[in-house]
């Protein structure tokens, strides 16, 4: 089987960029072990991230076909094109720089303010059980659309975690979170549904999104395109 | 150029053990830097599955001499009891640090903590998520640390620590990403790097970066290292990717099996007596499988959905319906850097913590759910320790910089053509052979010869910008010398 692998090297003259295909004589592998036969064996130049090939560590997503996916949890299959995450900078071929996104976490305070332990029943857990089992594969901020035009905007994991934090019993802040996903946040985001289709975790960035928008209004926020709609200021010629 | 920093506490890996270290050694008042070859949440911690052991109600029967009781029996009495008592009794307190911070932990229908049974002992005693435990407190702690503003650096490498006197400086790592040397001098260092079950390369549930390469650099400058031939196999590996099908598989009810549909072994011994059993069935011809079909498609949707997902994929068969193929395989190393009851190594300053050290609580078989709790327990303590130590020492800048890139460009100026990766490969299927569940001093010493019969090597790519080829062939050059260490710690206890 062959795929074609993009490949980036900020000394490569003239194009930075080249897009290289692999003759891979493997049975039935993984995106990662086709990658690393590659390294391996034909060309140890080939770079890319890796960890725990079950998925749990979030080192290993690129784009299979511009759609993301962990190598180490898809089936190759022939004529793939395999490119690195979008919206974060290559460092070389599949390796991009995830510090970037990382600084959306801090910028939500995306953790509980204060240390407490209160007694959760198992609906408790429930209802943040999903939103925790992410692994910061950088899955969503790639597929995300509205990065593509803001690069402020904050992006699903972290408005996912943050949707976590509130509903976690033992947040006691809830206002002060919800305050900081009113700009560049969850009034940014066009409910595309990118970032569910492509998580590898099954969380619905989408949908916690919503519910952070139904929390604000309780807050008093509310939708700003809505709120442009009715300004019965200074009529606009 | 190359930069040097200088911080209080420098602790090198990112992992539980790390975070936690940092977070603790902060909370003492220390300036801390935490350095890593990847990012924080991509450490093993992320593939602990089964749970985190601590007693916390009496009402189930259970106790914390009977936790005690059951860590050194599985330990084939190499433990330390009161190293194995300050782990245990602090259980309590680790999870409730756990539970305040904002981990997600699975509740019962009273509100509590829910606890299930992992294997060598009788009592429902692992906390857990899911099969997400070290997953949720790992991502948990990262929060954390971007809260208390703990200071990172990002894929850097470590190279070489600085030792003199027998005092810890500091440490030299790579930057990964721009192929520098970086200096960073501390006041006190902590190694939370991780252990080197990777080096076991094909037959590992480890990331094939566990490499232990903090162990390797101590043992070149003499730090005193134990138990180094102790490697955990783990009964239930996938059979062609060997890919961690968790203990609590069989803590829930999983048999063991084989082609014939027979048992035999007590799947709930302690994991090396059911790993010896599989490995004679494998030798005597037999293929051996985990038997899950009996719990029932939403059973295993509820507890085990990684356990379903990663067969399906690697094997290719649906555990509701079919037979899993298991093998045992290298999955952890109770060895490593020895360690006081402060964590401190025999150099003074050099903390180890977590899977890297050898704390003597795990012994010759560690205990399922007692390395997630080792990591909170002690790490806790080898931040405080590493903060007080900090405080009464003052910097020592003795720069080797000059020494590390001299050794890092003869890398580069290799023009050889032979393939490491390959050296690399067979490396793993030795050990796992020669030096794996069953030992005997002919097949170490081939292993031995093997190592020191390589040819010499380098590396092809010779871009400085992210080469991780660099990377994987320092890393390969440390397993080598583990491998040595651990054929001929290994004999020395042949009898």
């Amino acid at each position: 089987m062959k795929i074609k692998v993009q490949r980036y090297c900020t000394h490569r003259k003239p194009n930075p960029v080249v897009e290289v295909e692999y003759e891979i004589p493997l049975k039935e592998p993984t995106l990662l072990e086709a990658l690393s036969y590659i390294k391996t064996n034909i060309d140890q130049t080939l770079t890319y991230s890796s960890g725990c090939r079950s998925e749990v560590c979030g080192s290993c997503a690129v784009r299979v076909n511009d759609k993301e996916r962990l190598s180490c949890g898809y089936k190759l299959q022939d004529g793939d094109v395999i490119t690195p995450l979008s919206k974060l900078s290559v460092i070389k071929d599949l390796v991009v720089e995830a510090d970037v996104s990382f600084m959306t976490l801090v910028r939500t305070r995306a953790f509980l303010e204060k240390d407490r332990v209160v007694k959760q029943s198992v609906e408790d857990e429930k209802l943040i059980e999903r939103q925790s089992d992410c692994i910061l594969c950088n899955s969503c901020f790639s597929s995300c659309p509205v990065l593509e035009v803001n690069k402020e905007f904050l992006g699903p994991f972290a408005l996912t975690r943050v949707y976590r934090y509130v509903s976690d019993k033992r947040c006691e802040d809830e206002k002060q979170k919800i305050d900081l996903v009113q700009q560049n946040g969850i009034w940014d985001c066009t409910l595309c549904g990118e970032c569910t289709a492509v998580c590898p975790q099954g969380i619905d960035p989408k949908m916690d999104i919503m519910n952070l928008r139904s929390k604000s209004t309780k807050y008093g926020y509310m939708d700003p395109s809505f709120a442009g709609g009715l300004d019965f200021g200074a009529p606009s010629f | 150029m190359e930069k040097s920093i200088k911080v209080d506490t420098l602790v090198i890996g990112s992992g539980g053990a790390g975070l936690i270290t940092a977070l603790w050694a902060k909370k003492s008042g220390s300036k801390v830097l935490v350095v890593s070859e990847s990012y924080p949440t991509r450490s093993q911690t992320s593939m602990a599955q089964g749970g985190i052991n601590a007693v916390l109600y009496d009402s189930l029967g259970d106790s914390i001499e009977k936790h005690i009781e059951d860590t050194l029996r599985a330990s084939r009495g190499f433990a330390d009891e009161s190293m194995v008592k300050m782990m245990c009794e602090s259980a309590p307190k680790a999870i409730e640090w756990l539970d305040s911070i904002g981990v997600v932990f699975s509740r019962d229908k009273e509100g509590n903590i829910a606890q299930r049974k992992l294997g060598g002992t009788k009592y429902n005693r692992a906390c857990y998520s899911q099969d997400y435990t070290g997953l949720k407190i790992l991502q948990t702690l990262f929060d954390n640390s971007l809260k208390e503003e703990i200071d990172f650096l990002h894929e850097h490498y470590l190279v070489e620590l600085i030792i003199e006197d027998n005092i810890a400086m500091g440490a030299i790592f790579l930057d990964i990403r721009s192929g520098e040397l970086k200096e960073v001098f501390a006041k006190s260092v902590v190694l939370a790097t991780g252990g080197y079950g990777g080096i076991y390369h094909s037959h590992t549930t480890n990331s094939y970066s566990s490499t232990g390469d903090a162990i390797a650099i101590c043992l070149k400058h003499r730090v005193k290292t134990s138990n180094l031939d102790f490697i955990q196999f783990h009964p239930t590996g996938l059979k062609k990717s060997s890919v961690l099908i968790s203990e609590s598989a069989r803590g829930a009810g999983g048999k063991l099996l084989n082609q014939n549909g027979e048992r035999f072994v007590d799947e709930l011994l302690p994991r090396d007596e059911v790993s010896l059993a599989i490995w004679e069935q494998i030798e005597s011809g037999n293929d051996v499988f985990l038997d899950i079909r009996h719990l029932g498609e939403e059973f295993i949707d509820e507890n085990l959905p990684q356990e379903r997902k990663l067969a399906k994929l690697y094997e290719g068969v649906d555990p509701v319906s079919e037979l899993i193929p298991i093998k045992p395989v290298a999955h952890y190393s109770m060895g490593g850097v020895s360690v006081d009851e402060n964590l401190m190594s025999s150099v003074k300053g050099l903390f180890a913590v977590g899977e890297c050290s050898d704390a003597r609580v795990h012994g010759a078989n560690r205990l399922g759910g007692n390395s997630l709790l080792e990591i909170v327990a002690f790490g806790m303590i080898a931040g405080e320790k590493s903060a007080i130590f900090a405080k009464d020492s003052s910097f020592k800048e003795y720069s080797k910089v000059d020494e590390v890139r001299r050794y890092i460009e003869e890398i580069f100026e290799y023009e050889g053509s032979e393939n490491f990766y390959q050296k690399r490969d067979e490396l793993g299927e030795k050990l796992y052979y020669k030096a794996g569940i069953k030992r005997d001093k002919q097949n170490l010493l081939s292993l031995v010869e093997f190592v020191e019969n390589l040819p010499k090597m380098g590396i092809i790519d010779k871009s400085r910008t992210y080469n991780n080829t660099l990377v994987e062939f320092l890393k390969f050059e440390n397993s080598l010398l583990l491998a040595k260490e651990i054929a001929n710690s290994a004999m020395g206890r042949l009898s």
